[in-house]
């Protein structure tokens, strides 16, 4: 590799329609151009971090907008409108990248700006990223098209939009908007940033001529937003488009982005949980999307995990859910874990089958070849840390962070607390209960530091909140599951990763065949495994249906899922009638 | 007494006959099958082309499944079994099932097939050719019907399958057959005939009072070493949508077992299969 030049910005001015533009440069100019454009009200300053990151491979553009940082303000609102936008566009692109096409990446207005310029000179293009800005043709057309099939889902997308878009109609009064920006509502703006988006104010951003760079940009939305909305145009772009959608973004609503895909065929979608500014929240995974959407515009070579997210976010007819998805499963190697590992490979993720049993763990990875992509078996003992932390650094580095994270591993264990030995505590734990701290620690980790979101799913069990004589040290490994993964749930919350806890109840798999009987010689042990067996097989709830419900709860991020009815039904009582509850668990059922 | 004796040399040729036969009917109507068809066509077809060879009675009228059929799929009644208007496709897997009865010798017999390509299909077909192995070896040593079962169960479950052959009336994986006699006429009822079901109406008394039972599958009733006989095996395995089996006859003796014909379609199959994959291991070795 050659070496990278400093990151130092160099700064210059570039005539554009009628003003003087401000424009930085970072990075080694032989490089691919990047071009950064920021939104409204900031500067070119808000993308720092990002333009930072991305210096040590690309050249780097970024210029102040019109009217915005240390570009000049024309006065009128007629010198806002797209034609002068896409002019000072172009002159930035003659200075800087005269002879190539460059990657658009917007934010905000930048981003209205990035569709108007990838829809009217998409040959000036190889790719473009849109955050958090939409094609304002796009919106009207959909605006549209909810108000003629005014379903409930239709108008409470609409309404949540026109809430969201509560500015818009506010910069349409004449003098207000700029009346206030100079009265001091930059400290207010400030502070909510910081309250609102986590955004803590640093040098540059909000940057010392905010005052003036939103009074003179409340332009940009007199000029082209009504213009737009009334009558929009047919805009469509051939060009690459990875649309970026923060989730808890409190001005564009994410279902903007429905339909999209008619006006950019080459689309892909990518959501994180984050709000508006989440090139300032999270600048390291906006700049590692940049990177892999441009890398995979221009056919370069990706690591494993990057080519899998560009399959992840690529949007097309036919698409599996879990496409492009990781997916790590222990305890796959039979029942549960074998089903939930084939239903996810049948959605497209590629799998990662961890079992004790290596030659049943390399069985499920052959079968979810069969349905879905290439999968993976490692032979791993959850209850050991040393091996779970090979597992998961070996898992980590070849394949990447996985996207699921499936703690499935269990053991059986019945009959009276009395005869449990301490030996025979220790290995229900030690599977049970610390094969999900495991699990969750070192993937949870992994997870939070890609910043990606992701979801963790803990097999516990109706056990968990049914007492029972008959199984104490299971009930008690399953119920500490179960709180493992609500606590979890409360701490990643804030890290977009959902947890869950699967309670199955009874369902027909072999782990009432390898369950332990304490207290009984080998033949009674043999006969109380064999009508247990039977008892489960006439029950007869494959584990197949477990699958598809830990399939539906990370989809739809849920916490605790009681799977068959019985477990509904306990799970209805534990909460109702402790009292039953207990009475209940006095039966010897064993 | 069985219903057939197994030390006629003579009588058995006569089954094996009869097995041939239902076989080239499959290998020839599994030729015809374009995409489009049905199931029910294509019971017509085996059955024309049976009854043109001499066939005068069913066990039971034949039957095709087609796609996710061939794994019972949503089979919840008897009358699902029954052939449907379900159409072939390009890639589908079917299965073809047939019992006819010449002269009194019957045959009972599976074959399963895909149109065009289907990677599911192939590992399916590719594994059931241990099962073939297992019972015979199993039966050879005598263990009880039901544990053998529950033997097959195991390996299904090892190979992450489903167990299809519990969804056939009486959860059986296999059946006694034989020489086909009564006085009642040589009539179907629904789908089976009308004969077959007196004869084995009479086997399910005689061999009851003996403790056994001339169908074959996990419960008490077949807690018992191998009958001698003719027994119809057919296990019968699923994945995903994807149902393949096999159906012979397999000969049991007082103290052997064998199958009757080892000159079948999916024995040569799995063969060039193992033969095609065993210079591949040794190149990766």
């Amino acid at each position: 590799m050659t070496t990278v030049p400093s990151p130092a910005r160099r700064a210059r001015k570039v005539r554009g329609d009628g003003v003087d533009l401000a424009v930085y440069e970072q990075g080694d100019p032989r490089r691919p151009t990047v071009l950064l454009m920021h939104g409204y009200p900031d500067t070119h300053a808000v993308w720092d971090e990002v333009a930072a990151e991305l210096a040590e491979r690309y050249h780097v553009v970024r210029y102040d907008v019109r009217g915005a940082g240390a570009s000049s303000r024309p006065s009128g609102r007629r010198r806002y409108t797209f034609s002068y936008l896409m002019a000072d566009l172009r002159a930035v692109l003659d200075a800087t990248a005269p002879d190539r096409k460059v990657h658009l990446v917007g934010h905000d207005w930048g981003s209205i700006q990035g569709w108007e310029a990838a829809c009217t000179m998409p040959d000036r293009f190889a790719s473009f990223t849109s955050i958090s800005g939409p094609c304002l043709d796009h919106v009207a057309h959909l605006t549209r098209r909810g108000l003629r099939r005014p379903t409930p889902r239709d108008l409470k997308r609409s309404l949540g939009q026109a809430l969201r878009s509560w500015y818009i109609y506010f910069f349409q009064t004449p003098l207000l908007p700029e009346t206030l920006w100079r009265a001091g509502i930059t400290r207010l703006f400030t502070r909510a940033l910081e309250a609102g988006e986590g955004v803590a104010p640093r040098a540059g951003h909000p940057a010392r001529t905010l005052a003036r760079d939103g009074a003179a940009g409340v332009g940009l939305y007199r000029a082209n937003m009504t213009q737009r909305l009334r009558r929009p145009l047919d805009r469509r772009t051939s060009v690459p488009t990875q649309v970026i959608v923060p989730t808890r973004d409190l001005f564009v609503s994410p279902h903007l982005v429905a339909g999209l895909n008619a006006r950019a065929p080459r689309l892909s979608l990518r959501t994180i949980d984050a709000g508006h500014w989440v090139v300032r929240s999270h600048p390291g995974v906006i700049a590692r999307w940049i990177g892999e959407h441009i890398t995979g515009a221009t056919g370069g070579t990706l690591t494993p995990a990057g080519s899998r997210a560009l399959r992840r976010a690529r949007v097309e007819a036919g698409r599996r859910p879990f496409e492009g998805s990781l997916v790590v499963v222990t305890g796959a190697g039979s029942g549960i874990g074998r089903a939930t590992a084939l239903a996810f490979a049948e959605r497209g993720a590629e799998v990662v089958a961890a079992d004790l049993d290596l030659p049943s763990a390399r069985r499920t990875a052959e079968l979810a070849g069969l349905v879905g992509p290439d999968a993976h078996a490692f032979e791993v003992d959850v209850s050991d840390a040393g091996a779970m932390e090979h597992f998961a650094k070996t898992v980590l580095h070849d394949l990447g962070v996985p996207d699921v994270v499936v703690n499935n591993a269990g053991i059986g264990m019945a009959g009276p607390f009395l005869e449990h030995t301490a030996e025979d505590w220790r290995r229900v734990l030690d599977v049970n209960l610390w094969g999900v701290i495991h699990g969750s620690r070192l993937f949870g980790a992994a997870m939070a530091e890609r910043g990606e979101g992701g979801h963790i799913v803990n097999t516990a069990s109706a056990a968990a909140f049914t007492p029972s004589r008959t199984l104490p040290a299971y009930a008690t490994s399953k119920a500490a599951v179960l709180m493992l993964s609500e606590c979890l749930r409360a701490e990643l919350k804030g890290h977009g990763i959902g947890v869950s806890a699967i309670c199955p109840g009874i369902v027909n798999t072999n782990i009432t065949r390898t369950s332990r009987f304490v207290g009984l010689a080998a033949e009674d042990q043999e006969q109380r495994r064999h009508r247990a067996s039977r008892a489960y097989a006439l029950r007869n709830f494959g584990p197949e249906g477990v699958a598809e419900q830990i399939v539906a709860a990370v989809r739809r991020d849920r916490a605790v899922v009681a799977v068959t009815p019985e477990a509904k039904v306990s799970r209805l009582i534990s909460r109702l009638s402790p009292g039953l509850m207990r009475l209940l668990a006095r039966l010897d059922i064993g | 007494m069985a219903l057939a004796r197994t030390d006629d040399a003579a009588e058995l040729e006569r089954f094996r006959e009869m097995q041939r036969l239902c076989y080239r009917c499959a290998a020839e109507v599994a030729a015809t099958l374009e995409p489009g068809v049905t199931e029910r066509e294509a019971c017509r077809r085996m059955r024309r082309w049976l009854l043109s060879n001499g066939v005068d009675d069913w066990l039971h009228t034949p039957f095709a499944w087609f796609g996710d059929r061939s794994a019972f799929t949503g089979f919840r009644t008897p009358a699902a079994f029954l052939p449907s208007g379900r159409r072939l496709e390009e890639g589908m897997p079917y299965i073809l099932d047939m019992a006819p009865v010449r002269d009194g010798y019957s045959a009972d017999i599976g074959y399963g097939g895909v149109l065009g390509e289907n990677r599911v299909w192939e590992r399916l077909d590719t594994d059931l050719a241990e099962y073939r192995t297992l019972i015979l070896e199993l039966v050879r040593r005598r263990r009880p019907f039901a544990e053998i079962y529950a033997e097959v169960d195991a390996l299904i479950e090892r190979q992450g399958y489903r167990n299809r052959h519990r969804k056939y009336p009486g959860r059986v994986i296999g059946h006694q057959v034989g020489i086909i006699g009564g006085i009642l006429p040589r009539r179907v009822g629904f789908p089976f005939g009308v004969r077959f079901l007196q004869t084995l109406g009479r086997e399910l008394v005689k061999e009851r009072l003996e403790g056994r039972s001339p169908l074959w599958n996990g419960a008490r009733r077949s807690q018992h070493p191998p009958t001698p006989g003719l027994w119809a095996v057919e296990p019968h395995i699923g994945f995903r949508g994807v149902g393949v089996k096999f159906e012979e006859i397999l000969v049991v003796t007082e103290d052997d077992a064998y199958w009757l014909d080892d000159d079948l379609p999916h024995v040569h199959r799995w063969a060039a299969r193992a033969d095609e994959a065993a210079p591949n291991e040794k190149a990766n070795a």
